[in-house]
């Protein structure tokens, strides 16, 4: 497929850089990225993505945009009040670029419908809130065997590792098991800056686009953590774990699970 | 001796257990903290029993949910 005229001018500052060129650019524009939660990390992720010109993008979330949210979800607006997030994403998304194709998936996410979300996609997004979710995910990922970009964020704080299979850890290498409800504060209970999302988000949307077009070190092995108010970045290094339950030598976790969640954070 | 925590360098005395590290750097939700020494894990269950020595670097990984509501 040979570029248009607007296409050529629309990704000209891609299709500069030696790392990407046309042939990243044309990888980007046949390649798919879901995201899980049209939120903090969702929003800034699902923004650039479509701007970077990534061909299909899902989004699966099952809210409603709320007036708390606006604080920190940019790709929704005081106009989309009461709308589906995912349908308030997809609108901003194809206004920022009519290129991409968008899929909606106004539902949670659990062990029944996760596998058939996924499959369609190179890469996924984990931009939910809550820990059941995030051990799904990961879960669901390394049985099927797809790359994904873990990320939480809270207070001035945030973090992010990439997932892919064959190379380095997972999420449960690091962390066994969801912590017990109410056990470890959530956005909502504990506050979270607005621009967090922006930073981390958007460093997830990063190693979505290194993936695709196959430039760089990803995140694989390493966590990536932020300090907003010391305004630190570090690495620190993460050793697969042989043991995991998941992943290691000898899994004992063959089947997907739907851990408990409190009522207050039900939804991605 | 000196050991590293969280890529800082800190003096402690010899022979602190890995509980007592998390206690004394006030470590949040401590019992839902993962360790590692020199890039290795350290099973929670052996917290106690596992001593830190001069020269190591410890990290404590922390449960961050956060996203999208």
């Amino acid at each position: 497929m040979a570029f248009t005229n607007e296409q050529l001018e629309r990704y000209s500052r891609h299709i500069i850089l030696k790392e990407v060129g046309a042939k990243g650019q044309k990888k980007l524009l046949n390649s798919s990225v879901l995201i899980i939660g049209a939120g903090g990390l969702g929003a800034p992720a699902a923004m650039y993505l479509a701007a970077a010109g990534v061909g299909t993008i899902g989004i699966a979330d099952a809210d409603e945009v709320d007036l708390s949210n606006l604080q920190r979800q940019v790709i929704h607006t005081t106009a989309d009040l009461g709308k589906a997030k995912v349908k308030s994403a997809k609108e901003t998304m194809q206004a920022i670029n009519p290129d991409v194709k968008v899929n909606t998936y106004r539902k949670f996410i659990t062990s029944e419908n996760i596998m058939d979300i996924i499959r369609d996609y190179d890469f996924i997004i984990d931009g939910t809130d809550n820990f059941p979710a995030k051990f799904l995910i990961n879960d669901a990922c390394v049985m099927a065997q797809k790359p994904f970009s873990h990320a939480g964020i809270i207070r001035f704080k945030g973090q992010l590792m990439t997932y892919v299979p064959g190379e380095g850890p997972c999420y449960r290498c690091v962390f066994k098991d969801p912590p017990p409800k109410d056990a470890v504060p959530t956005c909502k209970q504990a506050g979270v800056i607005g621009a967090m999302g922006g930073v981390i988000g958007s460093l997830q949307a990063m190693e979505a686009v290194k993936y695709i077009i196959g430039k760089g070190d990803l995140l694989t092995g390493r966590l990536l953590t932020y300090d907003a108010l010391t305004m630190t970045f570090r690495t620190i290094k993460l050793p697969k774990n042989h043991d995991c339950p998941v992943c290691g030598d000898h899994p004992t976790i063959t089947k997907l699970i739907d851990y408990e969640q409190a009522e207050c954070d039900m939804h991605m | 001796m000196f050991i590293k925590v969280a890529g800082e360098k800190k003096e402690y005395p010899e022979g602190l257990t890995v509980k007592e590290l998390i206690e004394k750097e006030d470590v949040e939700t401590p019992q839902y903290v993962t360790v590692t020494i020199n890039d290795e894990f350290v099973e929670s269950g052996a917290f106690e029993s596992t001593e830190v020595k001069a020269g190591d670097e410890v990290e404590f990984l922390y449960f961050m949910g956060g996203g999208a509501r």
